[in-house]
């Protein structure tokens, strides 16, 4: 028994530094909220190395108990129900609790440089401790019910931060869109929260899992688990932007690009695929649950993709590479390789992360200029920006040895296994990733210059810069010195993979059921390693196609999108689907609410009743008001009809 | 030997006349008349009870109606004559400024 | 047939046709009149129960002082024939309904439940001396504030019916009471 980790201070010391800087921010200097906000996720990131340092293999999994929450009715008998604010610490959470704290901590220094001219300071560190400490509580959570809880902190965070520019129309509609969508997914969440509850008793992960244990897998495709794993699964969807609900994300790119890189990158939408993973026994008792999430995350790997190639606003490209890619851990997960999932999460919050704070350096440079038509030759002008992008590239891409290539490969073999239709459909969405990636890299860094921001004002402001703009310019350090601890991972993350090592280590949490393959593993060594071949060479193909179309013969292009107008024309407009779910949900809310909650219900229900009352009252009195007519006469007749009244009723009483 | 339902009868009668007097004159001085008259029928009433059942605790209310008719009576002429005063009429329609 | 019922009905018939009068005359001091003769037949009923000292306090101070009083008012202020005005409908309407329903309803039940009880002719002991027992011994309070009473009223009549002051043109006139 080890003596306490004192886990509980890995998400306390954020929300503290939230809370100073939230409520005393707004008066301190820039310096002093920068500081207690550096300091705090700082301190998390160092608690949570302590802890690593500390604990050993066998002692995990680690329990703590904080303090007791929900209980009733007495423990063990039917009816019960109990749930407490308690930690979990096994490999898996290990993972993201580094993964959470360290990336989020080079963004935390990274938006000491982006966000320093922004007038409210302060409320975007405050916000973004505060996110962490909600992502922590998910991911060291022991029971669903406090992961929910961090489960809704972290899109309370989403909408606060990417609406942070509340005063500009598209970043506050942008945030209500994120969270609404989340929302839809929380339902699913929810239900599925019931059924465990009413099936299993609690929701304590040990206790749950203790008793999904047993149970045989469900062949013949309906059943509780099933109908659980689903549900998780639509909630997964809302969270982690696959088909149907990921419309919020390319949306969400309104926040400042610490806050994509951070949230819609790195951390808050693996939220999904850590708590599908966190589930996986319940998954793997459940084949159809387990092929919807392989089908889901496949065709949105595909579906993404396709839609990343036209886009024109940089940001934009990588929100729908995000979804690709988290498709492609679904994927994963869906065929039962939840570390290979994970570990394409991993690697992903690197190069990820790296793309899109690059991508805010590149935006910084040209004076906040999104628009990739207008950007090119910039590898002169910032070429430390160049590099690390360059880097993350050729991670993403999946490139040998850089650190995507390993995740990728781990999935699209583990995809092979289980049905080719999976692995082709990766290969091809790895083609496309990597030709709409390259595609990013040299319109913004190859060729000439074809933006404006030479002698002119900055375009947009979307981060007032005030130092006079003359050519594009490279960020400072602050900023860069993030940027290069990330490519740093990027080259080296993915060698933890070599030989299956990802997997041995996380194989207490899933079960040597993975790596039980090696028995037969000798034989189809050599199909594991045609197949990386194929995967590196249809990337690099991806690569040279966006050379030939985007450096050598730059005519071509618009000569294909002509070729194809109406074709071009819908993978431009996102294949409509904003539009399709705006006729088909959004409009008849707006209008049942108009006509039937707001003029029927508020209107004449309530409004008419509360007004009819009053002129009820005031119509009786205007009646009454007439025995007050000051009539002598009128009074004594009045009297003299009561007084019968009673006299009548006298006798009657006595007569009886 | 005149049974007492027969004084009560007279009594109510009296009551009665007293009150239609009161609702259907227009005069004030004849309404203020009609409600002695309505006391009267009481005090016949009370003056027969007593002797049917020998309270003559009833004789000396009769006493005390009549005093208080009294002063009454004389206070309330002094009202009308002051109302007359101020509005020149004694039709009682007439006094309804208490109105709403 | 006896003497006390010729005698009751014959001063009952005084009485009733005396407050029909009432009703029915629309000079002010025919109806007082009336109500002096009321007055007078009602005296007679005391007398008939036996209490003489109320007959004779009723013919005193009911009708010697108070109707007396009414006729000085009614002199004082000229009252004329009554105008035909139009008054209140619910005196109408419930009033007088409400007054005959009553009425019937009451002389119906006591007819009908009164049995053959009778009182007998001059069953009070109304003289005097009991009366003065009774009002100087059990009933002094009551006697000691009425007298209080009239005192208040005197004041009240002779405040209210006094001549307003004169007063200059122009100065609204002193409010009554």
């Amino acid at each position: 028994m080890t003596s306490s980790l004192n886990l509980w201070l890995i998400p306390v010391l954020p929300l503290a530094g939230a809370a100073i800087n939230g409520f005393l921010g707004k008066k301190s200097s820039r310096t002093a909220v920068s500081v207690i906000g550096l300091f705090f996720s700082g301190a998390a990131f160092a608690w949570a190395l302590s802890v690593v340092m500390r604990v050993s293999s066998d002692a995990l999994p680690y329990h703590e108990y904080i303090a007791h929450w929900i209980r009733f009715g007495s423990a063990g008998l039917p009816g019960s129900f109990s749930s407490d604010f308690a930690l979990y610490l096994d490999q898996l959470s290990l993972v993201m609790l580094l993964i959470v704290t360290g990336v989020g901590f080079l963004i935390h220094i990274y938006s000491v440089g982006y966000m320093w001219d922004d007038p409210s300071y302060y409320r975007f560190f405050a916000y973004l401790n505060l996110f962490k400490f909600f992502m922590l509580t998910l991911v060291l959570a022991n029971n669903y019910l406090l992961m929910f809880i961090g489960w809704e902190g972290v899109g309370l965070a989403s909408y606060l931060l990417i609406g942070f520019w509340f005063t500009k129309d598209s970043a506050a509609s942008a945030g209500k869109k994120a969270f609404i969508v989340n929302r839809i997914g929380d339902f699913g969440f929810l239900i599925a929260l019931f059924l465990i509850i009413q099936h299993f008793g609690s929701l304590d992960f040990t206790k749950v899992f203790a008793q999904v244990q047993p149970l045989a897998a469900e062949t013949a495709g309906a059943g509780l688990l099933t109908a659980i794993g689903i549900l998780l699964m639509v909630g997964a969807c809302g969270k982690s932007a696959q088909i149907p609900l990921y419309v919020w994300l390319p949306d969400a790119m309104e926040g400042p690009t610490p806050v994509s890189a951070l949230i819609h990158a790195a951390t808050m939408v693996t939220a999904g695929v850590y708590m599908v993973s966190r589930s996986h026994m319940i998954f793997e008792r459940a084949p159809m649950a387990l092929m919807v999430v392989a089908v889901i995350g496949t065709l949105t790997a595909l579906f993404a993709a396709t839609i990343g190639i036209v886009q024109t606003d940089i940001k934009k490209v990588l929100a729908y590479s995000t979804v690709s890619q988290l498709g492609y851990m679904f994927m994963a997960c869906g065929v039962g390789a939840f570390s290979a999932g994970i570990f394409h999460l991993m690697t992903h919050a690197f190069f990820k992360g790296l793309l899109f704070l690059a991508a805010g350096s590149v935006i910084h440079a040209v004076g906040g200029e999104q628009d990739m038509r207008k950007m090119g030759g910039l590898r002169s002008y910032i070429p430390i920006t160049a590099a690390t992008m360059g880097i993350a590239t050729l991670a993403i891409a999946g490139i040998f040895p850089f650190a995507g290539f390993w995740s990728k490969d781990e999935i699209l073999w583990k995809a092979y296994q289980a049905n080719w239709v999976y692995w082709f459909i990766g290969l091809v969405t790895a083609f496309v990733t990597s030709f709409y990636m390259f595609r990013l890299l040299f319109m913004t860094f190859a060729g000439d210059y074809r933006g404006g921001a030479h002698a002119d004002e900055h375009g947009r402001g979307t981060h007032g810069h005030d130092h006079g703009h003359g050519e594009p310019h490279e960020s400072p350090m602050v900023m860069l010195v993030p940027l290069m601890i990330l490519a740093v991972l990027s080259v080296v993350g993915g060698l933890v993979g070599i030989g299956n090592g990802f997997e041995h280590f996380l194989a207490p949490v899933f079960g040597s059921g993975e790596v039980a393959g090696a028995a037969g593993e000798a034989a189809s060594r050599g199909t594991e390693i045609l197949l990386m071949v194929v995967s590196v060479t249809v990337a690099l193909l991806g690569a040279m196609l966006a050379y030939v179309l985007y450096v050598s013969k730059p005519y071509l292009p618009q000569k294909i999108a002509d070729g194809l107008n109406g074709f071009y024309t819908a993978v431009l407009n996102k294949y409509y689907i904003d539009e399709l779910y705006a006729k088909l949900f959004v409009k008849p809310l707006i209008d049942g609410s108009t006509s039937i909650l707001w003029q029927g219900v508020d209107r004449k229900i309530i409004d008419d009743t509360v007004n009819n009352a009053a002129d009820g009252a005031r119509q009786v009195s205007d009646e009454v008001r007439h025995m007050q007519s000051g009539n002598l006469r009128s009074y004594a007749g009045w009297i003299a009809a009561g007084s019968a009244v009673v006299l009548a009723y006298m006798i009657w009483m006595g007569v009886r | 030997m005149v049974p007492l339902s027969y004084y009560l009868v007279l009594s109510g009668f009296l009551f009665a006349c007293g009150v239609a007097g009161f609702l259907i004159k227009r005069n004030i001085i004849t309404i203020f008349m009609s409600i002695e008259l309505m006391l009267n029928g009481v005090n016949l009433s009370f003056v027969a009870f007593a002797a049917h059942w020998h309270a003559l605790a009833g004789q000396i209310f009769v006493f005390f109606v009549m005093v208080v008719a009294a002063a009454e009576s004389a206070v309330g002429l002094a009202i009308i004559i002051a109302v007359y005063r101020t509005r020149e009429t004694l039709n009682v329609d007439q006094v309804n400024l208490l109105k709403l | 047939m006896n003497v006390h019922l010729i005698l009751f009905l014959a001063f009952g018939a005084v009485a009733v046709a005396g407050a029909i009068n009432l009703l029915a005359q629309t000079h002010p001091i025919n109806s007082a009149l009336s109500l002096i003769a009321v007055m007078a037949a009602l005296a007679g009923e005391y007398l008939l129960l036996g209490a003489e000292f109320l007959a004779a306090v009723q013919v005193i101070v009911y009708a010697g002082a108070i109707m007396v009083l009414f006729v000085f008012t009614i002199m004082l202020l000229n009252a004329g024939v009554e105008e035909r005005t139009q008054g209140s409908r619910v005196a109408f309407l419930f009033g007088i309904p409400g007054l005959l329903l009553g009425s019937v309803l009451l002389g119906w039940v006591v007819l009908r439940h009164s049995g053959t009880e009778a009182v007998a002719a001059g069953a009070l002991p109304g003289d005097p001396k009991t009366i003065g027992q009774l009002l100087f011994h059990e009933f002094l309070l009551p006697f000691e504030i009425t007298s209080v009473l009239i005192l208040i009223a005197i004041m009240g009549a002779v405040v209210l019916a006094s001549k307003p002051p004169t007063h200059p043109p122009g100065v609204p006139a002193r409010k009554v009471g």
